[in-house]
């Protein structure tokens, strides 16, 4: 295998896992922005969403309506956990409901253990099956990666098409910039920030079905793809969705030729490395506005 | 005043040291129990078929009428994997139960951090988890059952020069069962003659393996690829190979004895190969294989009780609870230093993992024999037949 086949097969690896990182990003983003809380159980919607999905087509459903059914599903919990917790809890400040949501995500953790098992699930592929591996200028990928880069690509056009062209795409992006103009002209916000979970829940709950035959699903999956996420979000700076993209692809890149260099066990170090530098010479990320924050801190 | 005072302070201890006594002898006859499994968290694919197997064994027990007459009361605790946990739990079973002898951990890592603890009580502790450690420097109070990890690799290596294998990648998750396999797989690549080429290990809870095995990819040479994990990952690292192409075999640990991570990988899993013991096929043994029916007896009541494949884990909690049970019947008392004896003098046990030998230096009990190289074909194992 010469070297450039084999840095085109490092980089499909890392675009694989860096555009699972970017979805959970955007959640984190959806989020923030309109509620300026950094949601903590974003990788149990990805779990939740696999889980469904998996039980829905042991059911006997076929796979299409089994992700649809998987993708409301998680959505529900998503409009839910807003509803009942932080629509209620919006005069505490921001870091109490920071840990709420950290709180949330064991319990989620706890309520998919007993709901199902400790066991380790998958989806059947979409297209294909284990072995098989569509051949690109000298690298291999399984035909999954293509399904996840494919909805992750798409999801990220419906949502920029929802948030600069559509009325409550704008108004959601009002409510973000200044929650105070937007009520003024008329906007619900509390409404808005149930949507904004709604959305970031069904893109997690997508994004675990499409990763789930790669990745396998199992309940403790969430909270290590919330951190690298986290992680996402921060290098593209908080606040917008798209600079998430970003994010999340530096970071699966990096993740990727990290391992061509450094022995494995070092991967993490390297992504973080990079993360921390960056937060140095960028403290609001690479895409982000500086002071953003504090106009969604109120 | 001087003697009456002495004569208080020996018949209050008299009494203290009287009272657990009597309670053991109370008229229920119950012998106590304990066992630490993980039964969820990271390491529940271990831990859940072992608990259903103790309690399994016991209701059987206790319906043929218990051991020398006396019930079996089993105490389970669940560890969640962690050594924390399974300190505190060991200390609870010792001080407040006070139970005959503790089964378990589940894994190496908490085995390892109640070992000292068990034999400074006197405590019998007859661990389900593999590593060399546990019983090398022999602790007089402490046995395990799974085989020995260089056993395994003994086989490894083995099947590899039968196959005119000489150079490897070798793959190790960050947990005791990686750590402890990487060594011995370093240890004995020179005494086997296998030379490893590629060296890497993975996070035990990684999710995608392809840029590692883009790396063993383009280490040139690389003849086999073993992995030696005891997570998800085993199924990953089968899957990601085939994806992207990188058709060399794929040698596992012991720790691949679960049928889940064969469904896990599905076709990818094919032709992999792995030393086990003989439950897992338990179906191609001769009737004359002095394991085979005690082997089908648990595979049949563990199937039809629980309805899921039955896995080696379980299997190392049915030998561990055996091996205790056996030797509660041959010490003919609940006295902890007598069954202890009972253990150390066992020869010829037939238990799940193998016939087991023990001895004052072999706390194992189990030779080579014990394995056999199992390979995956029709997404079932089946002896590996050269």
């Amino acid at each position: 295998m010469d070297s450039g086949s084999l840095a085109l097969q490092y980089l499909l690896s890392g675009i694989t896992k860096g555009s699972i990182y970017a979805v959970v990003a955007i959640g984190f983003n959806l989020i923030y922005s309109a509620t300026g809380v950094l949601n903590f159980a974003q990788g149990e919607f990805v779990m939740l969403g696999g889980m469904i999905a998996v039980s829905l087509v042991q059911l006997g459903l076929p796979l299409s309506l089994a992700v649809a059914g998987a993708v409301g599903a998680v959505c529900a919990v998503g409009c839910l956990l807003e509803l009942s917790f932080f629509r209620r809890l919006r005069h505490h400040s921001v870091l109490h409901m920071i840990i709420i949501t950290i709180g949330l995500s064991i319990v989620i953790q706890e309520v998919a253990l007993h709901v199902w098992d400790e066991k380790v699930r998958s989806l059947p592929y979409f297209s294909g099956s284990e072995v098989s591996s569509i051949k690109l200028l000298g690298a291999a990928i399984s035909p999954q990666v293509l399904w996840v880069l494919g909805s992750v690509a798409a999801v990220v056009l419906l949502l920029h098409v929802f948030l600069r062209h559509t009325l409550k795409g704008r108004a959601m992006r009002a409510c973000a910039a200044n929650p105070e103009a937007a009520m003024l002209a008329g906007i619900n916000i509390p409404n808005m920030r149930t949507l904004a979970f709604a959305l970031s829940a069904a893109l997690g709950g997508l994004a675990g079905c499409v990763i789930s035959p790669i990745t396998l699903t199992h309940y403790e999956m969430g909270a290590p793809l919330a951190i690298k996420g986290f992680a996402a979000a921060i290098l593209g700076g908080l606040g917008n969705p798209m600079a998430a993209v970003l994010g999340g692809l530096l970071v699966g890149v990096l993740e990727a030729f990290a391992v061509s260099l450094l022995p494995a066990a070092y991967n993490d170090v390297a992504a973080f490395a990079v993360l921390l530098l960056a937060l140095f010479l960028r403290p609001h990320g690479l895409l982000g506005r500086p002071g953003g924050e504090a106009v969604r801190e109120h | 005043m001087k003697i009456s005072r002495m004569l208080l302070v020996g018949s209050v201890s008299a009494l203290l040291t009287a009272l657990p006594q009597a309670s053991m002898a109370a008229p229920a006859e119950t012998v106590k129990i304990g066992a630490i499994f993980s039964v969820t968290g990271p390491a529940s694919f271990l831990g859940a078929p072992e608990e259903k197997t103790v309690r399994m064994l016991a209701d059987q027990i206790n319906a043929r009428g218990g051991v020398n007459g006396r019930r079996i009361q089993v105490i389970i605790k669940d560890s969640g994997g962690s050594p924390e946990k399974a300190v505190s739990f060991a200390k609870q079973l010792i001080e407040e139960d006070k139970v005959l002898a503790i089964i378990g951990p589940s894994t190496s890592g908490e085995t390892m951090q109640i070992k000292a603890l068990c034999e400074e009580n006197q405590m019998i502790l007859v661990s389900c988890a593999a590593a060399e450690s546990i019983v090398n420097p022999v602790a007089k109070y402490v046995f395990k059952t799974p085989q020995k990890d260089s056993q395994a690799v003994t086989w490894i290596y083995r099947t590899m020069k039968a196959q005119g294998i000489t150079k490897i990648a070798v793959l190790t998750g960050n947990d005791g069962f990686g750590a402890a396999g990487k060594k011995q797989l370093e240890d004995l690549a020179k005494t086997e003659g296998i030379e490893i080429v590629a060296n890497e290990v993975y996070d035990k809870a990684a999710t995608d393996l392809t840029d590692i095995l883009t790396k063993v990819k383009g280490t040139p040479g690389v003849q086999a690829v073993v992995n030696w994990s005891i997570v998800p990952a085993q199924s990953i690292v089968a899957k990601n190979m085939r994806q992207i192409g990188l058709n060399v075999p794929l040698f596992q640990s012991h720790g691949f004895g679960n049928l889940k991570y064969v469904q896990q990988a599905g076709a990818a899993a094919e032709g992999t190969l792995f030393p086990a013991g003989r439950l897992l096929v338990v179906d191609e043994l001769p009737d004359t294989h002095p394991q085979k029916q005690l082997l089908a007896t648990y595979k049949k009541d563990y199937e039809t009780l629980y309805k899921e494949d039955v896995s080696t884990f379980g299997g190392h909690a049915y030998d561990a609870f055996m091996i205790v049970i056996e030797a509660l019947r041959r010490a003919e008392k609940p006295d902890r230093a007598a069954v202890r004896d009972a253990i150390e003098n066992l020869k010829g046990f037939v238990g799940t993992a193998g016939i087991f030998n023990f001895s004052p230096t072999d706390h194992t009990g189990l030779d080579l024999d014990a394995f056999e190289m199992l390979t995956v074909k029709g997404g079932r194992f089946v002896l590996y037949k050269k």
